[in-house]
């Protein structure tokens, strides 16, 4: 697919932000309503904003690798990523900007899919006019985002598991053969739930118990 | 079964409940209530001594209520532990005049009635959620009479009647006469797919046990005549149409109707009638006993268990997954995940896959015997700290410790915090900074959107965990709203600031919606209780103002109401057409002066 590119010359490389915004096409998903170019087009004049393209998947392998030889060559130093939700692919995109040496926390994802495309379907217009709205709110606010540490904290290496049906069974069972110590907690007398109760079972027609 | 009970690495504590979880994601604090067996539970050898000198008789939950058993009983031969247990509301109490019966009779000193119930607390850094299901309670559906007709049955009781350890070793009996049965009809989706009574979802598994129940009747009785009443027959999985046909080919007949009334014989022989929508003609059928193929519910324990580890349930009831095809095995609540028909009807096959898929989660988070924490957390600015103790009082994690008599700066646990934001939005005094969710970025994202017409959107926050969720379930189910919609998300409701209110109005904003999960559903315990009193307390200084208060809503909505987040962004839209230019221009002058 032909990406649209757009990129500004800026002067004073080393102090300015550098922003890199990706509108992903998402197949048809979002590009059947949304037009994407275009609203690759206007953030491009946003502030700071140094590079701005869509992208057919930006999640595919070939989409990361393009953000990442782009944060390469440009300098970029925070990225947004206008596609899905990033209850999807939050941890997929700081993943990536981790390997390209940015911390991941300076990730901006503006939902162009579950929250524009999908819910808009038949006003292309104003479907498109509400992602550059949502993309200039993306890059608004990681103009502002502060770079973070990740903490780590001891684990306790030990599973509670509540219910003793065959779930439970079989969860305490691989939970324990992988060495790890299990706690089942079971409110009636014995384990075994509804399934010690049934008589033969589908589909081998064997015993439950 | 018997490996669980003799696996060095699990302990098993039966008759438990969990009471209390604390604590968060590697580090949960549980507290477990074991109620007492009254019988040593290594010690005894199910020998059996006890029950047979008991003189309490009472149904048999296990072969609910086809036989009987005693006040001291083991529930069923295979139990694990296999231990007898003392029902203490049933027994004729431990005063040894009064009986101790079964005292005497146990060789190996077994029975104590002096166990007490005990708490017992177990630190874990992981949570499997596997409290099954509940059976469709039948009564309710009147026209198949299970409650006036003793030959009308469940399928659960016929799996018993049928078993060979069950109350009648596997011969299938009338309960009315003990005699066998020379017809058997079974009635399909009883408490499933239904609009008005029990559920609307397809409960997955009846089906196929009607199936093997008529294939098991068919082996037992080659001449028996078996009717299946059905909406359609489900026959998904993998050998299952294989089953299918060969209960069709040893002569069970499908009759796609479900019967409108069933009426007893003097002989106690029952009369189905049904309209057959294979011909169109209503029919009648002369059975000798009916089988009622109940639908799964979920535990009566999923709402207590839902509140305690803050979770989700789907409109269904049962436990809503991180996401439905890429964490579906997954809570929202990190560490904890789900197997079995807690998180939806399964038959046992999907409960061991799920099982065994839920127990690698879990694996796969505490290998490394660390975890990373989120450093979404927040942060306090010394300098500006007043140490009036706002921020501690609201943290719903104690994660704040403020000396409010010594004035010295408050400190945050950042181990504790769980970055809900409600100590940065309540700080009077702006010495707390969210971190990722700052003040500037969320009010610089206001600003973005309403810079150019204003008058024409909507805006609304959305917490990550319910309504963003929500919101997005709304996009999957491609339900349509207002393109107006501008959505900013924070981690909870309890972030949202009065000021990023007062400064929309201040831009222009015709309306503005906060919406968060449903009180009791927080995410962070009960930060959005928070939200809820400063709404007011905003609604109240609107008033004050001269500011509509109708303008600023506040809506719960869960991750699994997509429809109704769609039906407040209409709603929005409507209040929205209903503010005037004028009336932003006004409401900015106020604000201004």
């Amino acid at each position: 697919m032909e990406a649209n590119v757009l990129i500004k010359e800026t002067e004073n490389v080393d102090e300015k932000i550098r922003i890199g915004v990706y509108v992903c096409h998402c197949g048809l998903n979002i590009a059947q309503t949304v037009d994407c170019p275009r609203v690759a087009e206007t953030a491009s004049l946003l502030d700071d904003v140094t590079i701005s393209k869509d992208i057919g998947y930006a999640c595919s392998e070939p989409g990361q690798q393009q953000i990442k030889d782009d944060i390469l060559e440009h300098g970029l130093d925070r990225v947004v990523v206008a596609s899905c939700s990033p209850r999807l692919h939050e941890p997929t995109f700081r993943k990536m900007l981790q390997s390209a040496g940015i911390n991941p926390y300076l990730l901006e994802m503006a939902n162009l899919r579950e929250q524009c495309s999908w819910v808009h379907m038949n006003e292309p217009d104003a479907a498109t006019h509400k992602a550059e709205d949502l993309v200039k709110m993306a890059v608004s606010r990681i103009r502002l985002l502060q770079p973070l540490q990740e903490d780590t904290l001891p684990l306790i290496k030990r599973t509670l598991v509540i219910g003793g049906g065959v779930a439970g069974i079989q969860a305490a069972l691989d939970l324990a053969d992988n060495g790890y110590d299990v706690v089942l907690v079971e409110k009636r007398p014995a384990i075994g739930g509804v399934m010690a109760q049934l008589d033969k079972t589908f589909p081998t027609m064997d015993c439950s118990i | 079964m018997t490996d669980v009970g003799r696996h060095p690495k699990i302990t098993l504590h039966t008759l438990s409940e969990v009471v209390d979880v604390k604590g968060y994601v590697g580090n949960f604090h549980v507290n477990i209530l074991k109620r007492a067996r009254y019988v040593d539970e290594k010690e005894c050898t199910a020998c059996g001594d006890c029950a047979t000198v008991c003189p309490v008789v009472r149904p048999d939950e296990f072969n609910l209520g086809l036989s009987s058993r005693r006040a001291i009983f083991t529930p069923f031969p295979q139990a694990v532990p296999s231990s007898y247990v003392i029902n203490v509301n049933e027994c004729l109490g431990h005063n040894p005049v009064v009986c101790a019966k079964c005292i005497e009779a146990c060789d190996k000193d077994c029975i104590d009635f002096h166990m007490s119930d005990k708490e017992i607390v177990e630190d874990v850094g992981s949570i499997v959620v596997a409290t099954g299901l509940e059976v469709y309670d039948p009564t309710e559906l009147d026209e198949y009479a299970y409650a006036r007709f003793e030959n009308v049955l469940t399928s659960l009781e016929f799996e018993r009647l049928i078993n060979a350890g069950g109350p009648t070793e596997g011969e299938v009996l009338r309960p009315t006469d003990l005699q066998r049965p020379r017809s058997v009809g079974f009635v399909q989706c009883v408490g499933s797919r239904s609009a008005k009574k029990g559920g609307t979802y397809c409960s997955n598994v009846c089906c196929m046990n009607t199936i093997k129940s008529t294939l098991m009747l068919k082996e037992h009785y080659p001449d028996i005549d078996i009717k299946v009443f059905y909406i359609d027959i489900r026959a998904f999985g993998k050998g299952f149409e294989d089953l299918y046909m060969r209960s069709r080919r040893s002569g069970v007949h499908y009759l796609r109707a479900l019967p409108g009334t069933v009426e007893e014989d003097p002989d106690k022989g029952l009369k189905v009638s049904i309209e057959n929508t294979a011909t169109g003609k209503l029919e009648t059928h002369q059975l000798d006993m009916l089988v009622l193929a109940l639908g799964i519910k979920p535990a009566s324990s999923t709402q207590r268990l839902q509140e305690m580890l803050g979770l989700q349930l789907t409109p269904d009831g049962f436990f809503l997954e991180a996401h439905p095809k890429l964490l579906p095995v997954d809570a929202a609540t990190r560490g904890v995940f789900y197997a079995g028909c807690a998180e939806g009807p399964k038959d046992i096959k999907e409960s061991v896959t799920q099982a065994s898929a839920a127990a690698a989660r879990a694996i796969r988070l505490m290998h490394r015997g660390e975890i990373t924490t989120e450093p979404i957390t927040s942060m306090v600015v010394e300098e500006h700290c007043k140490s009036c103790g706002k921020c501690a009082e609201v943290c719903p994690y104690n994660a704040i410790k403020v000396d409010v008599k010594r004035k010295t700066p408050a400190v945050v646990n950042t181990a504790a915090c769980a970055g809900c934001g409600t100590c940065a939005a309540e700080c009077p005094f702006g010495a707390i900074i969210m971190n990722h969710f700052t003040d500037e970025q969320i009010l610089n994202q206001v600003h973005a959107l309403l810079e150019q017409t204003p008058k024409e959107k909507i805006l609304a926050f959305a917490c990550n965990w319910c309504s963003y969720a929500g919101a997005d379930y709304a996009g999957v189910s491609r339900l349509q709203y207002p393109p107006n919609v501008r959505l900013i998300r924070t981690m909870c409701s309890g972030r949202v600031d009065e000021k990023f209110i007062w400064d929309g109005f201040l831009k222009g904003a015709p309306v503005i919606l906060v919406s968060g999960c449903h009180i009791g559903d927080c995410h962070y315990i009960d930060a959005n209780h928070w939200t809820e009193k400063r709404i007011k307390k905003i609604h109240k200084k609107m008033s004050k103002l001269g500011i509509r208060p109708e303008r600023l809503q506040l809506e719960w909505i869960s991750a699994a109401e997509g429809v109704r987040f769609a039906k407040v962004m209409q709603r929005m839209e409507v209040l929205r057409e209903g503010v005037t230019l004028e009336e932003i221009a006004e409401t900015i002058e106020i604000l201004k002066g």
